[in-house]
């Protein structure tokens, strides 16, 4: 990320807000399949999603299901009632001339996610919508495929509460996962299943320390926030996204520092350029016109309901991760690996009961799994008999294994580095690079400390 | 009728109430096609000069039944009385006409209305003004307008018509015709073009109140595409529509006979309701206080439904530009646009939407049988005025907007109200109001059918001699 040092006492103050779009069988307001992707143009389609006269919207109870479930995982209440309303604006891709949306009473509220850093993310709101149809653009025509039209979205809102690019990648990073174990999206990005906005601006650090780290809940003392911030939009990968924001925060920081002010607009990410350019300014900003959708009662979720939607739901990829560190004494590092899929999670519990039979513990077989990239797949016996044979010339002697991790360090002056600026995954590749020299055969669980130590004098 | 054997001559058979053309259609009195014969041919007769139907579709099978063009027919042109649908052939059936389909009634034309159902005259077509059938120099009514004439001027067995802020009642007043509007969402309003879905009800236009009891049970009822429409269908209980009036209660608002109440008018409302009094009715005065400003917050929240329901004819689809919109069309979504806008909002839409509940609260405690007057029916006058001169108004929305003063406020309370024809005031027919609670259609037809039994109101049919 951009250095503390070329910050000049500033810092960025950025919110997020995620789409997700939901894998339900039928689209958000009709019946009509909600599998568009790669179809035939304009088959998947109603009266409905096509915004005919006299069409009206029906909810689909999956729909809402989900994105309760998203709301939960999130630490969000789920309203008793809740409304749809209408964001009015035209569009050729927006077939009713508005689109269904949440504003004044969404569904989920109030919610926080924890980053790897410690710190909380405040969650404002998860409300549910529904998608527009798709614009292609060939030939000097412009063609409508409304089969996207009205397939369920998810927006997930957070307040600007991030301070810097590394806690933006691990939150979006976070939800990816996230929407993968509730098994409500694929969340693809380059499909488009999930979309990142990201809201910037950056600000002067008070006098006081910043509360960049801070990891209470309760930021009580809020800080004044920026007149003006910029939206980054249309962003359709994680590493975009992250270069777009480093480059807004310079850009801000640069036009503020030569006295520009700056105002509310809308910028894209140009690719090729690697640099953001405006899409919409303050004074083109659209006035959507909220108003509660009259073709739709209020959304009542009684508590039952929620009670049995939140019994229902997966171990959420964190607990999972904290539980592994706990109960198989896994580093955090080696319990993200496996827990980064709930396939591999698992797989590797599977392996781990079964091994306990035969006396292999956990942390060797997660050794193996992480340092031989064993898929979710591979048969259980194949591996713990490998496992096994290999624990018979394991190299438990401090003194090789001190002189492997000095080996291993020398070679991979990057991973110090990172892990000397506080990447402790770093270790992980060190940890690699040991297995790799040893052929396999070094005893992790004595390594790591190792390496802490030998890394503590390299400079 | 239930006594009599049904006599009819052929040439009469446009004469017949529905209830008469289903039990003369059993009893093999005439054949559908007969029955199709005749009003067909009366058709070809007298909507030249009426100019009720839009679209004329001839079937030799089923119950001829006449729909406003604001309902979508598959297969058959619905314009909604706009230039802007001038080619629009739905891909789909309204659910109003999927179950009359059942019911074995077909469409036998379109009718005209006012351009997307704004308008109280009939005159804001983009095809023409319909004429009423009782003088052809006078309006019928809006927005049924073509509903309401060709009822009045027996072209058809029954019609749709739809009620936003009083368009079945008071055309069915100015044509002397029964007009229902039911409880907002007793009927679904799928696949009927929108004009404000808070406050739109299809409901029918018919010979007799015992017809429009009828064609409500066959249209009302959920069909999961209207999430606002009750599941339940709506039945008369037996002998319901039969037990007479005495010892209801019959609630008279002050506030229905203010300023601009046609003297006229009021004298033949005062006269049927001293004839519910002598039918046995408790006739209660009370009062609505909230309806002075009715007029008020439905044109707010009126045109704010409209402005988003009316984005989707953006030019992109339907094949026709905006330009090609009518006034009263670009006045609303105008009016609405603003209403909702940011830093409005709060004045307006959100102020409406209060009046709008103190409104439903004020019906409540007229309703209320613990808290308020407990009255079964209120009652008044449908319009301020008969029928009034084609071209009169046309220059003066809000003079224009005044004649929906005494229907508007039910819609706003989502409650059913009934038209019944009650007497002519310098030969123009005058329509009683009766209005329910919400639900319960039964008590107003109950009265209405009482009523419309003591009196000989519906036999009496326009001449039609041009």
């Amino acid at each position: 990320m951009t250095g503390k040092r070329t910050m000049n006492n500033y810092e960025p103050v950025i919110g997020l807000e995620v789409h997700v779009e939901l894998n339900t069988k039928s689209k958000m307001f009709c019946r009509c399949s909600a599998d568009y992707f790669g179809k035939e143009p304009n088959t998947h389609t109603c009266p409905v999603c096509l915004g005919l006269p006299g069409a009206l919207p029906y909810i689909n109870q999956s729909a809402i299901e989900d994105c309760i479930k998203i709301g939960l995982a999130l630490n969000c209440s789920v309203s008793p009632i809740s409304r749809f309303e209408r964001k009015n604006y035209f569009y050729p891709d927006l077939s009713k001339g508005y689109q269904i949306s949440q504003y004044r009473w969404p569904l989920c509220i109030n919610g926080q996610l924890t980053l790897d850093n410690g710190q909380v993310i405040r969650i404002n709101r998860v409300h549910q919508e529904e998608d527009t149809g798709k614009l292609f653009h060939q030939e000097g025509q412009t063609l409508i495929d409304f089969n996207r039209s009205g397939v369920p979205l998810v927006e997930i809102v957070t307040e600007p509460d991030f301070r810097d690019v590394e806690a933006v990648r691990d939150y979006a990073k976070k939800l990816q996962q996230l929407f993968r174990y509730l098994g409500v999206s694929n969340a693809d990005m380059e499909r488009g299943d999930m979309r990142l906005e990201a809201n910037v601006s950056v600000r002067k650090v008070k006098s006081q320390k910043s509360k960049v780290k801070n990891t209470s809940q309760n930021l009580k003392v809020e800080e004044e926030l920026p007149p003006y911030r910029v939206e980054l939009k249309n962003i359709n990968s994680f590493r975009f996204m992250v270069a777009a924001i480093e480059y807004e925060i310079k850009r801000q920081i640069e036009a503020l520092e030569k006295g520009e002010k700056l105002s509310q607009e809308t910028r894209g990410w140009n690719g090729d350029k690697k640099c953001t350019y405006v899409q919409r300014s303050k004074e083109e900003a659209h006035d959507y016109r909220y108003f509660p959708e009259p073709d739709l009662p209020e959304l009542r979720i009684e508590e039952s309901r929620v009670k049995s939607l939140e019994s229902s739901m997966p171990e959420l990829p964190w607990s999972k991760n904290k539980r592994f560190e706990e109960e198989f004494k896994l580093s955090t590092a080696q319990a993200k690996i496996l827990t980064e899929t709930e396939e591999l999670a698992d797989y590797f519990e599977g392996l781990v009961e079964l091994g306990g039979k035969e006396g292999i513990d956990a942390v060797k077989i997660a050794n193996y799994v992480i340092n031989q990239k064993i898929g979710a797949g591979t048969s259980v016996e194949e591996v713990l008999g490998k496992i096994k044979a290999k624990g018979e010339g394991v190299i438990g002697d401090e003194r090789e294994l001190e002189k492997l991790a000095q080996e291993a360090i020398s070679e991979n002056e990057k991973a110090v580095a990172d892990y000397k600026s506080g990447k402790e995954a770093a270790l992980q590749v060190l940890i690699g690079g040991v297995m790799r020299l040893s052929k396999g055969k070094a005893d992790t669980s004595k390594l790591k400390p190792i390496l802490e130590k030998l890394l503590k004098v390299v400079t | 009728m239930q006594n009599s054997k049904l006599q009819v001559k052929n040439q009469n058979l446009t004469g017949l109430t529905l209830i008469e053309t289903l039990r003369g259609l059993k009893e093999k009195i005439f054949s559908e096609e007969e029955l199709n014969k005749a009003y067909l041919n009366k058709i070809a007769k007298l909507n030249p000069k009426l100019n009720a139907f839009l679209k004329i579709e001839k079937n030799s099978r089923g119950i001829p039944a006449a729909i406003k063009d604001c309902i979508l027919t598959k297969g058959i042109k619905t314009t909604a009385g706009s230039k802007i649908l001038s080619n629009f052939v739905p891909p789909y059936n309204a659910t109003v006409i999927e179950k009359l389909l059942e019911q074995k009634v077909n469409v036998i034309g379109k009718t005209n209305c006012d351009e997307f159902t704004m308008g109280s005259s009939g005159e804001n077509s983009a095809y023409g003004p319909t004429k009423n059938p009782w003088d052809l120099n006078k309006v019928p009514g809006g927005s049924s307008s073509g509903s309401a004439a060709a009822v009045a001027a027996d072209l058809c067995t029954f019609a749709l018509g739809t009620d936003t802020g009083g368009s079945i009642r008071q055309p069915a007043s100015l044509c002397g015709v029964v007009g229902l509007r039911p409880s907002y969402g007793r009927v679904s309003r799928y696949g009927t073009i929108a004009m404000a879905s808070s406050f739109d009800q299809i409901g029918p236009l018919t010979k007799s109140v015992e017809d429009a009891a009828l064609v409500l049970e066959w249209i009302s009822g959920g069909d999961n595409y209207d999430s606002n429409c009750r599941k339940e269908k709506f039945t008369m209980q037996p002998g319901k529509l039969r037990g007479g009036i005495k010892g209801l209660k019959v609630g008279v608002p002050k506030e229905f006979f203010s300023q601009g109440l046609e003297g006229g008018v009021e004298k033949i409302i005062r006269d049927a309701i001293k004839k519910l009094e002598e039918m046995g009715a408790e006739i209660i005065e009370v009062s609505l206080p909230s309806c002075e400003y009715a007029m008020a917050a439905y044109y707010i929240l009126v045109p704010s439904e409209i402005s988003s329901n009316y984005a989707r004819y953006d030019g992109i689809r339907f094949g026709n530009t905006r330009e090609n919109f009518g006034d009263e069309v670009k006045r609303r979504i105008m009016l609405g646009t603003f209403a909702l806008s940011t830093g409005y909002y709060d004045d307006y839409f959100a102020k409406a939407a209060r009046v709008r509940t103190l409104i439903r609260q004020d019906f409540q405690k007229a309703f209320g049988p613990s808290t308020g007057s407990g009255c079964d029916v209120i009652v008044g006058p449908v319009s301020p005025t008969t029928a009034w001169n084609l071209g009169e108004k046309v220059i003066d929305p809000l003079a224009m907007y005044m004649a929906d003063i005494y229907t508007v406020p039910g819609n706003l309370a989502g409650i059913p109200g009934l038209s019944v024809p009650c007497g002519f005031s310098k030969g123009l027919p005058v329509g009683l109001q009766i209005l329910g609670k919400q639900w319960d259609e039964e008590t107003i037809l109950q009265v209405g059918y009482a009523y419309e039994q003591a009196t000989s109101r519906r036999k009496e049919k326009p001449k039609l001699s041009f």
